[in-house]
């Protein structure tokens, strides 16, 4: 009996994979010619290229542009609306499905897709389904994206927080992000002033900040930089602590790392990782905290001061206004307060110190005129020494440093400051 | 006298196989109908229409069959890798980490053998060396089990964490760029290391590497001398001493063949799929492997069928959550609803109910 079964089984099986191969042989004709086009050297690359550029160029004259009631958009979502970040990619998606007037249908969103070949699965399943833009939001998704970019040169993909979209060479690949750390800077305002209040009512006498961060490079190292230099502006006596969770979002590693600054006497806690770990912490300790993405206030109502914050909606309905319009869509986008990109969220009233909205607006009114540079060189200094006197420094970024402070964001979207500033001491030195 | 119970619980002795067959159809039809009302209850979605979408997802179009295909053939080949080892009843809960180690020395030769080696002798290396790996991981638990009686269970679970911090370890050498702990896709200019096409299928080559285990590994259990000491060694250690069987022997023969394949699986996943290495490069099919090797009752072609309909429902998820916003939770919900009564139609093969009204009848007759 077992072994009629195991025949019939075997049976089904055959069939069922012939079945398989039968339905995919078209796809797997495009594999492989793009397959084999990739292995072909430079010259016959060339000659690839050519041919494909005249193709291009009569799909943009034949298309100039996507009818709205034909257009569909993808979104590739690390997490779901139960994670900050992601949270606000989502507002971002249904303002500019607002903006454009869109129907339910026609945005398509993967949701909790990992930073690995379920992202390059997610982009290409979505172009299959007749998106002419892609979005992905997290920073590992990029490699996945520039892939599955190759493969469909007519569908415009746009990836937050990388890096690669100039350098990988293809036109239908952007990069964007927001200049996050001026709302990084104006959450430091209001932290440095809560600060204050503790040192003047006696219960702090070390102002020893902490900071969870996720990952240790530019991207977070900027932003906690930023973050501490808007503590400072208020209050020049902090010094900060940073410590790693290894991940973009983990509540219980976010939590934990709270809890070990917290015991390490830090008197104020922020967080660059995107879950409401720290806040919980904060609230339980009642240690002030400056949270991301989204209000802590819910999470945390007696500690929760505001939440640097990121505006997604400007870049989402101009990206998809571009296809739209049968526009080309800038490789790196980048803007900031001036533009509404971003913001900090709502201040606690009763827990901020007293004084706090009318600071931040006068430094909000600062950072959109231009008179105030997050980076100014004249606020920090590397082992005592300004920027400016630093030869090697100044080598190094020589095409980010000059008039005085460090032009974030400007040559590409994504941050490029890694600096490790006097003042912070993080966990990998 | 005593009384009878009310329900009477007796094994089956006239269990044809049609029979079999048909009672875990109404298995499955019974499971469908629950999770409609599930579905219904807690959504107020339209049950047909939720069902749709998960066929939609996994198989609705030739890549989603391709992707769902590629993912089962990979789950099929760890649950094939634990096969040997249950069979003899040592509970190998270390594929993870087997994984993770071929996956991680395939990165490794990826990295830096890529230029060095010509194409098909690179993919070799790749291969033998994830091999080695697999087999080494399973090798050292089976060791001292074999030596020192240590309990494997334990043993192999704390393996994969020894094999996660390798790998982490390994990211801090190959991540791109520094600091962000991805490795990001190896190769990708250049695509060498990466298993190439076979047939003009792009997965061509997991499909024949994972059938020819499927095959091998059923008739090496079933009719290889070799596959009878397995057996013999799970039933009873004794009857294997009395009968002349190196009890030792067996134990790190059967864990090093276990452990080579799950490394092979990990080279699958490297070199034909996702092209980089993290800690979440296994992505729990070790354990979801398990599963799949237990419902299967070790017949490495029911894994065919239970493979590919874990990771059908698991695909079908990620396209309800984005047509109904019903997040991963609610396919597993689902998943679990079938698979309870999977296993519940199991017991119905092998046993009956009778109630007492029938039982006394019967009493009577005779």
């Amino acid at each position: 009996m077992k072994k009629t079964l195991s025949v019939i089984l075997a049976a089904a099986m055959m069939v069922s994979l012939a079945a398989c191969s039968g339905g995919s042989s078209s796809t797997s004709t495009t594999a492989a010619a793009t397959t084999a086009a990739a292995a072909s050297e430079a010259a016959a690359e060339t000659e690839a290229a050519a041919e494909a550029e005249p193709e291009s160029e009569a799909a943009e004259a034949a298309g100039a542009g996507v009818a709205k009631e034909d257009l569909k958009v993808g979104f590739i979502f690390v997490g779901d609306e139960n994670e900050g970040y992601t949270a606000a990619h989502y507002e971002g998606a249904k303002a500019m499905q607002e903006a454009l007037g869109l129907s339910d249908d026609q945005i398509l969103i993967k949701w909790t897709i990992p930073e690995d070949e379920s992202c390059y699965d997610a982009a290409v399943d979505l172009a299959d389904s007749g998106c002419q833009i892609v979005f992905a939001n997290s920073f590992g998704h990029e490699d996945y994206m520039i892939q599955a970019a190759e493969e469909f040169p007519d569908v415009q993909f746009a990836h937050a927080t990388g890096y690669q979209a100039a350098s990988c060479g293809l036109d239908n690949m952007h990069n964007f992000f927001t200049s996050v750390y001026e709302s990084r800077y104006v959450s430091g305002v209001v932290a440095g002033l809560k600060l204050n209040e503790m040192i003047a009512d006696g219960t702090v006498t070390d102002p020893k900040i902490g900071y969870v961060g996720a990952y240790p490079y530019a991207e977070v190292i900027s932003g906690y930089t930023s973050f501490f230099l808007g503590v400072r502006s208020v209050c020049p006596e902090a010094y900060m602590e940073v410590t790693y969770t290894n991940s973009w979002a983990s509540f219980d590693l976010e939590k934990e790392a709270a809890e070990a600054l917290i015991a390490d006497n830090c008197v104020l806690i922020s967080q660059h990782a995107d879950t409401t770990g720290a806040p919980t912490a904060c609230e339980a300790a009642g240690v002030p905290v400056v949270g991301y993405n989204i209000s802590m206030i819910a999470t945390a109502p007696t500690q929760a001061l505001t939440s640097a914050s990121i505006n997604w909606g400007p870049y989402y309905t101009y990206a998809v206004q571009c296809v739209v319009d049968g526009e080309p869509i800038v490789v790196d986008w980048c803007q900031g307060y001036a533009e509404g990109a971003d913001k900090i969220t709502e201040l606690n009233e009763g827990v901020v110190a007293e004084g706090t909205a009318e600071k931040v607006a006068e430094v909000e009114a600062a950072i959109k005129d231009g008179s105030l540079k997050v980076f100014d060189t004249s606020t920090w200094t590397v082992n005592g020494i300004q920027a400016e006197d630093d030869a090697e420094m100044m080598e190094k970024y020589a095409a980010y440093i000059s008039d005085g402070y460090f032009h974030e964001s400007e040559l590409a979207s994504a941050p490029a400051f890694d600096i490790k500033i006097d003042g912070i001491t993080d966990k990998t030195n | 006298m005593t009384k009878e119970p009310f329900i009477h619980i007796s094994r089956r002795e006239d269990m044809t196989f049609a029979r079999a067959v048909a009672i875990r159809l109404i298995g499955v039809l019974c499971s469908l109908v629950v999770c409609a009302l599930v579905i219904f209850v807690i959504t107020k979605l339209n049950p047909i229409e939720v069902y749709r979408a998960i066929f939609d997802g996994a198989v609705g179009t030739a890549r989603r069959t391709w992707v769902t295909v590629r993912d089962s053939l990979i789950l099929l080949c760890v649950a094939i890798g634990l096969t040997p080892a249950f069979r003899m009843r040592f509970w190998n809960i270390g594929a993870e980490g087997q994984i993770l180690v071929g996956g991680c020395v395939t990165a490794a030769v990826m990295i830096y053998f890529g230029d060095a080696l010509p194409g098909p002798l690179l993919l070799l290396v790749m291969v033998v060396a994830s091999l080695a790996a697999g087999l080494i991981w399973g090798l050292i638990p089976a060791f001292f089990k074999a030596n020192w009686n240590t309990n494997e269970t334990l043993f192999t679970l704390m393996m994969n964490y020894v094999a996660m911090q390798i790998v982490t370890f390994c990211i801090v050498f190959w991540e791109n760029p520094a600091g962000s702990n991805t490795v990001g896709i190896i190769n990708s200019k250049s695509k060498v290391g990466w298993l190439p096409e076979l047939f003009g299928l792009t997965y061509g080559w997991i499909l024949v590497i994972v059938l020819l285990l499927t095959v091998g590994m059923f008739f090496y259990l079933r009719v290889s001398k070799q596959g009878y000491e397995i057996a013999v060694v799970g039933e009873s250690e004794n009857t294997a001493r009395y009968v002349g069987i190196s009890v030792r022997k067996v134990i790190m023969r059967t864990m090093a063949i276990s452990g080579a394949i799950c490394g092979l699986a990990g080279f699958i996943l490297v070199s034909g799929s996702s092209h980089t290495i993290s800690t979440s490069t296994a992505g729990g099919r070790g354990f979801t492997a398990i599963i799949v090797a237990w419902l299967s009752k070790f017949n490495t072609f029911t894994m065919i069928l239970v493979s590919f309909f874990l990771v059908f429902m698991e695909k079908g998820a990620l396209q309800i959550a984005s047509q109904f916003k019903l997040n991963e939770n609610a396919s597993d919900v689902i998943t679990g609803i079938i698979l309870f009564f999977i296993l519940g139609s199991e017991f119905f093969v092998r046993y009956q109910l009778k109630f007492r009204k029938k039982a006394v009848a019967q009493e009577v007759s005779k």
